[in-house]
């Protein structure tokens, strides 16, 4: 069976360093941090007081009143970014078949605050069952990709992956497949999650999976610095409309990359712990490659998980070590999460943004925030430190990997004829 | 107007984001104000909270207009 090939043919993206994908790009090429002090509520009692929030968002500019009220507002954020990969797309949607376009989009939690406030009113009372009707729809996970079909009226496979950390990834590995095998045309995917609330920076602070640098927030998510100290929370949606070559081909789209090919393992040892030797991320790292029929060395770049953890970031570069053998001297490594923070289920999406605007303008966006080199990682690395270092790059590789032990890594080539 | 009647055209207002002026009393729910199933069950949960009280969900089934809801609240609000 022949599989069609699948590109990219528009972008979105709401992310802490930018709210648009011209402002994003800006953040990630000047090497900006999207962290500050939590502002979403009072976080004087947690043991971390600052994230990566999204700023200056009014949603009303987007989504009407009444209807927002509706939405939690990771669905807010991931209808916002839609928006604007839709319209970057240049989608005419009375041209295209409908029932052959779809929606996959990641999350790894869901509609927290809701469930949290709801649960909370509940809770307070005097046991009184007064649940707001729009408390699950609210909630649910699937819900934003729900909301974006009733917008456009996409009728194919639509629904939401959940694999935590990996969740934007395994929604583009999806739809990528889903139009492979000439199931759909064309998809709405990505990821969105908004957890910054008392519930999400609570859980992961007692998981001490967050960085505690409350006096320097903007430094803190520094990934392979010796001083790192667990990840910073983020918020924000990413959207990718991925298409049928001959589909945009026919319709005169502007092509940014092509999507050549996904991996998907578990490590299948820890619920949170990455595997020392980073086993699982060495497969799914070959696995992409041997989907996209590539060597390794047709990898210019890597977007790495790279979430400024103890542990994560050096198993991860181990796996990439194993993989690359020597080539990995040659490539550019970088953790876009020293500026955006951890996007959680829409990293995957942001990040794959990243890598596909990296290819598009030549250059490759820094791991912020270093300052001083650790021993547990091999000098000849290029980890991209500090600044962007300008580059051609045939091929970029994303890694996203999710509490669950899950992992997804996704290959990006830039459009050749 | 009752101060009833007033509570009751402002969360209507609030919930369904509409004029105030759209809020009369012949004006129903679902046919006039945009409202959905869902957005019904949100008012009348809306209107217990607010006057502190539980509708029967047969009698909850009877409001379907501003009214309606108002004639209601006014019989039942001790």
């Amino acid at each position: 069976m022949n599989l069609r090939r699948v590109v990219v043919t528009g972008l979105g993206a709401l992310t802490p360093i930018g709210n648009t994908v011209p402002e994003f790009w800006n953040g990630l090429s000047n090497g900006v941090s999207g962290a500050a002090p939590i502002t979403r509520f009072d976080a004087s009692l947690f043991k971390t007081q600052f994230a990566c929030e999204v700023k200056n968002l009014e949603v009303e500019q987007f989504i009407d009143r009444k209807e927002a009220r509706k939405m939690d507002l990771f669905t807010q954020m991931g209808l916002i970014a839609a928006d604007e990969a839709i319209k970057d797309a240049g989608l005419d949607l009375e041209k295209i078949n409908l029932h052959r376009a779809g929606v996959i989009m990641g999350s790894g939690i869901g509609g927290l605050r809701s469930f949290q406030d709801e649960v909370t009113d509940f809770a307070r009372g005097d046991g009184t069952p007064r649940f707001n009707p729009f408390f699950i729809p609210k909630m649910i996970a699937d819900i934003c990709a729900g909301f974006i079909s009733i917008k456009y009226g996409f009728r194919g496979p639509n629904f939401v992956t959940v694999s935590a950390c990996a969740s934007a990834t395994n929604a583009i590995i999806d739809a990528f497949n889903y139009i492979r095998l000439n199931k759909a045309d064309i998809f709405i995917t990505g990821g969105t999650e908004a957890t910054i609330t008392e519930a999400g920076v609570g859980g992961f602070n007692a998981l001490k999976a967050l960085s505690q640098r409350n006096d320097s927030p903007t430094t803190a998510s520094r990934p392979f610095d010796k001083d790192r100290d667990g990840f910073v929370l983020g918020e924000g949606a990413g959207c990718l409309i991925l298409e049928d070559y001959e589909h945009a081909k026919a319709r005169g789209a502007k092509i940014y990359a092509e999507l050549v090919g996904g991996g998907m393992t578990a490590d299948a040892y820890h619920i949170t712990a990455p595997h020392p030797e980073g086993e699982g991320a060495s497969n799914v790292m070959k696995h992409a490659l041997e989907d996209a029929e590539m060597q390794p060395e047709d990898i210019d770049y890597v977007n790495v998980h790279g979430t400024s953890t103890p542990l994560g970031d050096i198993s991860e570069v181990k796996a990439i070590q194993k993989v690359f053998g020597e080539h990995a001297y040659n490539i550019n490594i970088s953790s876009t999460k020293s500026m955006t923070g951890h996007l959680l289920g829409a990293a995957g999406a942001i990040e794959a943004i990243a890598s596909i605007l990296a290819i598009k303008n030549s250059l490759i966006p820094p791991t912020i925030n270093h300052f001083t080199d650790d021993e547990e990682f091999d000098p000849r690395l290029n980890l991209t430190f500090n600044k962007a270092q300008k580059r051609e790059i045939r091929a970029a590789l994303s890694n996203t990997f999710g509490f669950g032990g899950h992992n997804a890594s996704i290959i990006f080539k830039k459009i050749t004829g | 107007m009752s101060e009833i009647a007033q509570k009751v055209k402002a969360i209507i207002v609030d919930k369904l984001g509409v004029e105030e002026s759209e809020v009369t009393p012949e004006a129903s729910f679902t046919n006039d104000l945009g409202a959905d199933s869902l957005d019904t069950v949100e008012l009348i949960m809306e209107f217990e909270k607010e006057f502190n009280l539980s509708i029967p969900d047969d009698q909850a089934e009877q409001i379907g207009t501003v009214g309606q809801a108002i004639s209601y609240l006014e019989a039942n609000v001790k």
